[in-house]
């Protein structure tokens, strides 16, 4: 078991021609991904590390059935091509891209609502299960699979504390990318409740920042959870009213503190990690 | 880089005129003789009003009254070049002083947990909506693909205990701010107050925020930037960077890692003198030119650190080295570069007599050494 994605799922991309289309296809390949077709339009009859590409998600759906997809398309098009990945029946979608116009984020959340599909992002490095698949741009080598769930709003420093728990022999069941944009489509509460259900995972990290409240909703959850969950986040020594970096990391009108997630965290039991490096010694204090 | 971009009150108040909203007589003024001008023209009492991006400008002095145009030019001539709030003021918005018996609040935002638009309303305004207590607010959320409908002002006048005429310009108002909200790709579109002024309702201040990742749908809207002059030229790569007040530069790829650094300098008794991710697969060239920059700004020390994915480490090895041959890096260099592409990176700053460290951990804790060491020459 893992959570969302695991070993049977087919996985279709969007934009597969593109610069980081093609290099992201051949990282995923190597990873072991299924990796089913690609859709590019007007590219149709191509192929990419031979993996046939196709001008509609329809057609390269018909063809290999593929139930996830990832988009290797520009901001101003994600939208569109979201839209035509959960159109075509495809359930898991995948939007790396950066910028998306946020009423443009919300409509894909809404279509994703009507349509019961999961988007992951926009502005996510993708999700991971080690072993099994890999969906995203996170880099191969770091992840080892094993019991520990992990779920972050960025990237980057989720590599850094997989690559801590891995090398202390601590693999994981799925890394999840929620994204860095103020509205993407899972939220810590929507992960969390997949790996308390999932059988392999035994403890969580999450992995959290600066800005709105979600830490401190997820940490309501945590409370009537049976996993431990053990936390990192970044952002303690940031200045307020100054956005860092992803949209939604900013202290202001008095939310998005650093104290106040550890607080609501802290009652919530979770130990909070002061230097990313602290987290696979949290995560085997939990899971004596 | 995620920029909002803020609309000054009077550029907010063309938007709202433009979909039909209400609004005071008047006009923006760049000058004393201009603003004389508008007041004249308007021969009645007159509010000035400083145009900052800032809220609790009334109670910093921002806004003054004048009977007519001469007073008015006054007034003027004291606020222009001053500092409020920290902005300087070049701009003031002349308009018709109202006579003011009620002021609500009404305003759209997206709340980001239900990914849906919010229209907020209170019969309590004028002042900050985070102060007014929830029981005088009302809340509704908006399908971002049905709308809003007539239906819904009449729901929300009912819960703000509205009745006759006020209520049915509160109804119109929701509706065409509703419309405004969406048309123009705000992040936040904002009345307050909203006046209620004999049988007229009036929006008398207000604001607007769009989605900086949406202006290219609104090419006719003016580029805002709130940021320093440093902070825009690095913008400019596309890359985000925020000026902080320490002495380490900082570079790191992604958002989260970079706070992270930021952090973890301080943990080690360090202060970050910046923020800028240079994460998200950006090239060689910008990538130097933002460490070219950090090395203008003559830091202590500077700490790179990099975790490769999207990101590639022999990139990040050629910027390095780019600046140091192009301009040269005259102060303490710690990089850290881990991930994709990393044997070919460390190779490249190695042959150019640079170790770098794949511990985070270490190479924190040595730029913090390099610099206090700076600290005492």
């Amino acid at each position: 078991m893992a959570v969302i994605i695991d070993e049977k799922t087919k996985v279709l991309v969007q934009g597969m021609t593109g610069n980081q289309g093609q290099f992201h296809t051949r990282q995923m390949l190597d990873y072991g991904s299924r990796i089913v077709a690609g859709a590019s339009p007007g590219r149709g009859g191509q192929t990419v590390h031979g993996v046939p590409v196709y001008d509609t998600v329809q057609e390269a759906k018909e063809k290999h059935g593929a139930n996830a997809s990832i988009l290797f398309v520009p901001a101003p098009f994600a939208k569109d091509a979201a839209f035509e990945a959960m159109d075509a029946g495809i359930q898991t979608v995948v939007v790396i891209a950066e910028h998306v116009p946020l009423h443009d984020a919300l409509d894909i959340q809404a279509f994703a609502k009507e349509r019961g599909a999961t988007v992951v992002g926009p502005n996510t490095f993708g999700l991971i299960s080690p072993g099994k698949c890999k969906i995203g741009i996170m880099p191969n080598q770091i992840y080892k699979p094993g019991p520990i769930g992990i779920v972050a709003r960025s990237g980057t420093l989720s590599y850094q504390i997989a690559d801590n728990l891995s090398q202390n022999g601590l693999g994981q069941t799925t890394v999840v990318g929620m994204g860095g944009d103020r509205v993407v489509g899972l939220s810590f509460i929507d992960v969390l409740q997949m790996m308390e259900q999932d059988e392999e995972t035994e403890a969580v990290v999450l992995v959290g920042e600066i800005g709105g409240t979600a830490e401190e909703e997820a940490a309501e959850y945590i409370k009537g959870m049976t996993k431990p969950v053990v936390a990192y986040l970044a952002g303690r020594h940031a200045p307020k009213g100054k956005r860092m970096g992803h949209a939604g990391a900013i202290i202001e009108r008095g939310r998005g503190s650093y104290e106040s997630k550890v607080k609501a965290l802290n009652a919530a039991n979770v130990a909070v990690a002061e230097l990313p490096w602290e987290i696979a010694d949290l995560v085997k204090n939990v899971m004596k | 880089m995620k920029i909002s971009v803020k609309l000054y009150e009077h550029m907010a108040k063309e938007l709202f005129a433009k979909y039909g909203i209400p609004i005071p007589k008047g006009n923006v003024a760049m000058n004393a003789d201009e603003v004389y001008k508008v007041a004249a023209e308007i021969g009645a009492p007159v509010a000035v009003k400083s145009q900052v991006l800032m809220g609790g400008r009334g109670k910093a002095g921002g806004i003054k009254f004048a009977d007519d145009a001469e007073g008015a030019k006054k007034e003027a001539e004291a606020l222009f070049g001053t500092e409020l709030l920290g902005y300087t003021i070049d701009r003031l918005l002349v308009e018709e002083k109202l006579n003011i018996e009620k002021e609500f609040y009404l305003g759209i935002t997206v709340d980001n947990q239900a990914k849906k638009p919010l229209l907020i309303a209170s019969t309590e305004g004028g002042v900050n909506i985070e102060e007014v207590p929830e029981k005088h607010i009302v809340k509704m959320h908006i399908d971002p693909v049905w709308g809003l409908y007539p239906y819904h002002t009449r729901q929300l006048i009912a819960r703000l205990g509205l009745s006759g005429a006020e209520a049915k310009g509160v109804a119109d108002i929701a509706l065409k701010l509703y419309k405004l909200f969406k048309d123009y790709d705000s992040e936040l579109m904002e009345i307050n107050p909203l006046v209620i002024s004999g049988d007229r309702v009036i929006a008398a201040d207000g604001r607007a925020t769009i989605d900086d990742d949406a202006m290219y749908r609104h090419a006719e809207l003016p580029k805002i930037s709130e940021s320093t002059e440093l902070e825009q030229r690095i913008q400019a790569l596309g890359l985000a960077y925020v000026e902080l007040d320490g002495d380490i530069a900082v570079m790191a790829n992604g958002a989260g890692i970079t706070m992270a650094t930021i952090d973890v300098l301080a943990q080690y008794g360090g202060k970050a003198m910046n923020f800028l991710d240079a994460g998200g697969g950006a090239s060689v060239e910008p990538m130097a030119q933002a460490i070219g920059a950090l090395v203008s700004t003559n830091p202590k020390a500077i700490l790179v650190n990099i975790f490769g994915g999207i990101t590639r480490c022999d990139d990040v090895a050629n910027a390095i080295m780019t600046v140091k041959n192009q301009q040269g890096i005259p102060v303490p260099l710690v990089v850290r570069l881990v991930g994709t592409n990393e044997a070919e990176g460390v190779e490249i700053l190695k042959q150019n007599g640079i170790d770098a460290f794949s511990s985070m951990e270490e190479a924190a804790k040595k730029a913090v050494e390099l610099a206090s060491a700076g600290e005492g020459q």
